[in-house]
């Protein structure tokens, strides 16, 4: 397959993948300021924090009121992680490879930046309860049909790849700055308000019900453990990781356990020592040094990957 | 209903001989179109529409910095063609296309046309498309003009002309196909009680076409289609055909010459390429041998070519007969290779470059249109009298300074077929472009892209001026 059609897919279903997570913790927050004790400080500047995009916002926007910040992770045309320019870009690189997606891939994620399009042309920020779950319903659409429509070969693995390391990525982003958030306050622990926010956390990765299944009570640990551990929950780290390794070891032609090339042995070991990893040596470690150390390591993954296949260097 | 009250007026109607009276071939049609309400005829025109967009039949506007996309306006009362006018039309362009590859053929060789007179050597040498980097080139078979696109209209007294011939990278032809499906889901049973040509064969032919061009050695050629990419105006068809035809869609920046062959770069390497079916023009190929600033060629490619390891189509070099005075030649390319008249007749051309023929265009420039040799699209013409006399005098003086650069031709009245704008019918001015595949025979696809004016009056159909397009419909002969 050619280069630039592998870079494609995977940059297409990264982007879609990114938009349905931004929806997803405006969402929440959205949510959880409406069950909020009336005169409490709203909390708009951690999703911004979740983004990495702080130096951005604070140049173009400066405050981080609700508005200001609804104005740039939706519909900010100028903003490159902006869910319009998000699906912009999907839709971009979907153009450049129609020719080896399903055509039902391709009207998916055209009606999908329609969409998004026709909301920001509206601009108004009143209806966005009904457009954040209308964005990740139509990135779910867009998975189902690529699954459902592409032949599983190179092309779609490459898909695979991208959409889980931007998963993966976006986890470890959500549960890094909750849990700065959320711990501190020892007096909280505990208490209902403490409770809602770790629900909220578990909602943005659309792990609640899930959670529940696996053990009833919330506590930080359990939830920790479970958006990084686990390996049944499809937005987990840790299964995050082991389907994409699975992808690339597909791509590279190899078993797993064996590599070929350096993004498979980046990620084979990045995901073996999760697999070694008690959430006990995490918290010990330091929550955020591990998040921070994890990330790092996943953006070199994705570096890997554009050396091993994407690069247009010849010989 | 709906149909009663059109006026066909002083035109060569597609579909009527007068008033309330279709042609024969069109009466079950205009039957169907009156049985229907007009809300029930635009919300068919409306879901065509959103069909099309939906499906991203798109095609972009150059000056439009947002990168925008439009759909081609589609048109849902189709044009007609009965058989054995098509019968006619097919065996016009098959002559057409054989005396203009023997032409090309023989201007990158023995020039015989030129030394037998013919055709002056300076028509020839001063077009742009004519590249001396072409010359004692051998493509496969001998073939140089695998895809044409040949611009037809009809004059108010019936008759066909050909107007233009493109054969550099004609584009188009995905337009008929999704035009067709998209006509078929909208008037299904007509479909049904008419016994129309399909149009569908079209990309097999020209794969097969392609792949003619591999070496006969090569078990399993890869074809590929070359595309500027997805800023380019046509970049839906390029990667339509490409998928129709399972081919690969690449860009210049995917291909790189190695080791003596043209390949591309995978995820596993390189991958060596047999044929391309380009659709960059030819200046834009290879940055090494022609425009050197381009980007969307590849370094090297022509020398492949020269090899003979890689196949190109349209072969480099087609682009001198789309030059607007050769075209004014085609009659004597006829004559002279085939030994046989013209079939379907040029349009009177006037050459400015001619001292007495420029006397005449500048004196009647009011009733002429005026057309850049070297330009496409729509771009570049003066339609005389429809002109202002400031725009007229720009041209005659545009004309003055470079007579090479221009042809006259008189302003035919384009036949007109009924068209939906704004909740009645009008008679638009149509032409039409059919695509001829030159492979081991030669195939013309039965249909084409009937181009129609929807700006009152207007005469220019491209879809670059504001044009749009319908679905054509050639009749199956009656069998017995």
């Amino acid at each position: 397959m050619l280069s630039r059609v592998a870079d494609s897919i995977y940059w297409m279903n990264r982007y879609v993948e990114r938009a349905e997570n931004v929806a997803r913790f405006v969402d929440v927050n959205l949510n959880l300021l409406m069950d909020a004790p009336i005169g409490m400080q709203q909390q708009w500047d951690p999703l911004v924090v979740i983004t990495g995009d702080q130096k951005i916002f604070k140049e173009r926007y400066g405050e981080a009121t609700a508005d200001n910040v609804l104005r740039f992770l939706t519909f900010d045309r100028s903003y490159p992680n902006s869910v319009i320019s998000c699906l912009r870009a999907a839709r971009e690189n979907a153009r450049s490879v129609r020719e080896i997606i399903s055509s039902e891939m391709w009207e998916q994620v055209n009606a999908f930046y329609l969409m998004v399009k026709e909301a920001a042309d509206n601009g108004s920020l009143s209806d966005l309860h009904s457009f954040f779950p209308e964005v990740k319903m139509a990135s779910h659409l867009f998975a189902g049909v690529m699954d459902a429509t592409m032949a599983h070969n190179e092309g779609w693995h490459f898909g695979q790849l991208g959409r889980l390391l931007e998963r993966a990525d976006k986890t470890a982003r959500i549960l890094d700055v909750k849990y700065f958030i959320l711990l501190p306050e020892v007096s909280d622990v505990g208490s209902p308000l403490d409770d809602l926010q770790w629900i909220a956390l578990l909602k943005s990765a659309s792990a609640y019900e899930m959670y529940r299944k696996c053990q009833y009570r919330i506590t930080p640990i359990g939830v920790t453990k479970f958006l990084i551990l686990n390996r049944e929950f499809p937005r987990s780290i840790q299964f995050c990781l082991l389907q994409a390794e699975e992808s690339l070891h597909n791509i590279a032609g190899t078993v797993t356990g064996t590599w070929r090339t350096s993004s498979q042995r980046t990620l084979g070991r990045l995901r073996s020592e999760l697999d070694y990893t008690t959430i006990d040596e995490v918290v010990q470690a330091g929550m955020h040094e591990f998040l921070d150390n994890l990330q790092s390591r996943l953006n070199d993954v994705g570096h890997k990957i554009f050396d091993d296949f994407f690069s247009l260097q010849t010989v | 209903m709906l149909l009663d009250v059109y006026e066909p007026g002083d035109f060569y109607d597609e579909l009527f001989l007068a008033k309330e009276q279709p042609r024969p071939e069109a009466e079950l049609l205009v039957k169907r179109i009156n049985g229907l309400s007009l809300e029930e005829l635009k919300q068919r025109q409306q879901a065509a529409q959103n069909t099309l967009f939906k499906l991203g039949v798109t095609f972009n506007v150059y000056s439009d910095s947002q990168g925008t996309e439009r759909i081609f306006p589609f048109d849902v009362i189709p044009r007609i063609v009965p058989d054995q006018e098509w019968a006619w039309l097919q065996r016009g362009l098959k002559q057409r296309v054989e005396a203009l590859n023997c032409f090309v053929h023989d201007i990158y060789h023995d020039q015989k046309i030129i030394q037998d007179g013919v055709i002056p050597s300076h028509a020839i040498e001063s077009a742009p498309g004519y590249l001396t980097q072409c010359l004692g080139l051998d493509p496969p078979h001998d073939v140089w003009c695998h895809v044409t696109g040949t611009d037809l209209v009809r004059d108010r007294d019936g008759r066909w002309y050909v107007l233009e011939d493109n054969l550099r990278c004609p584009s188009g032809v995905s337009y008929v196909l999704e035009n067709r499906r998209v006509m078929k889901s909208s008037f299904p049973q007509l479909f049904a009680a008419m016994d129309i040509e399909p149009v569908d064969d079209y990309a097999s032919q020209l794969l097969d076409a392609l792949l003619n061009l591999a070496p006969p050695t090569l078990s399993d050629p890869r074809v590929v289609v070359l595309t500027p990419g997805i800023y380019n105006s046509a970049y839906f068809e390029h990667s339509f055909l490409a998928q129709q035809m399972g081919a690969e869609l690449v860009e210049g920046r995917d291909l790189v010459v190695a080791d003596g062959y043209l390949q591309m770069r995978t995820t596993k390497g390189l991958q060596r390429v047999d044929v391309i079916y380009r659709r960059i023009d030819d200046e834009f190929l290879d940055p090494r041998v022609l425009r050197s600033d381009s980007l969307l060629g590849v370094p090297g490619l022509m020398e492949v070519y020269r090899h003979g390891r890689v196949a190109i189509a349209n072969a480099p070099g087609t682009g001198v007969a789309d030059d607007k005075l050769v075209y004014a030649y085609v009659p004597e390319m006829v004559r002279y290779y085939l030994g046989e008249e013209q079939i379907i007749p040029n349009v009177p051309t006037y050459l400015c470059e001619e001292p007495k023929q420029q006397h005449h265009v500048l004196s009647q420039i009011d009733q002429l249109v005026v057309k850049a040799t070297n330009a496409s699209g729509g771009y570049g013409m003066l339609v005389g009298p429809q002109a202002s006399p400031e725009e007229r005098e720009e041209f005659a003086r545009r004309i003055q300074a470079h007579p090479r650069g221009y042809i006259a031709q008189p302003t035919l009245c384009l036949s007109r077929v009924p068209t939906l704008v704004s909740d009645q019918f009008q008679g638009c001015h149509v032409d039409l472009r059919p695509y001829i595949v030159y492979g081991k025979d030669i195939y013309v696809n039965p249909g084409g892209l009937t181009r129609v004016a929807l700006r009152r009056g207007s005469l220019v159909v491209n879809s670059s001026q504001g044009g749009g397009s319908k679905d054509t419909w050639v009749l199956k002969a009656a069998k017995g």
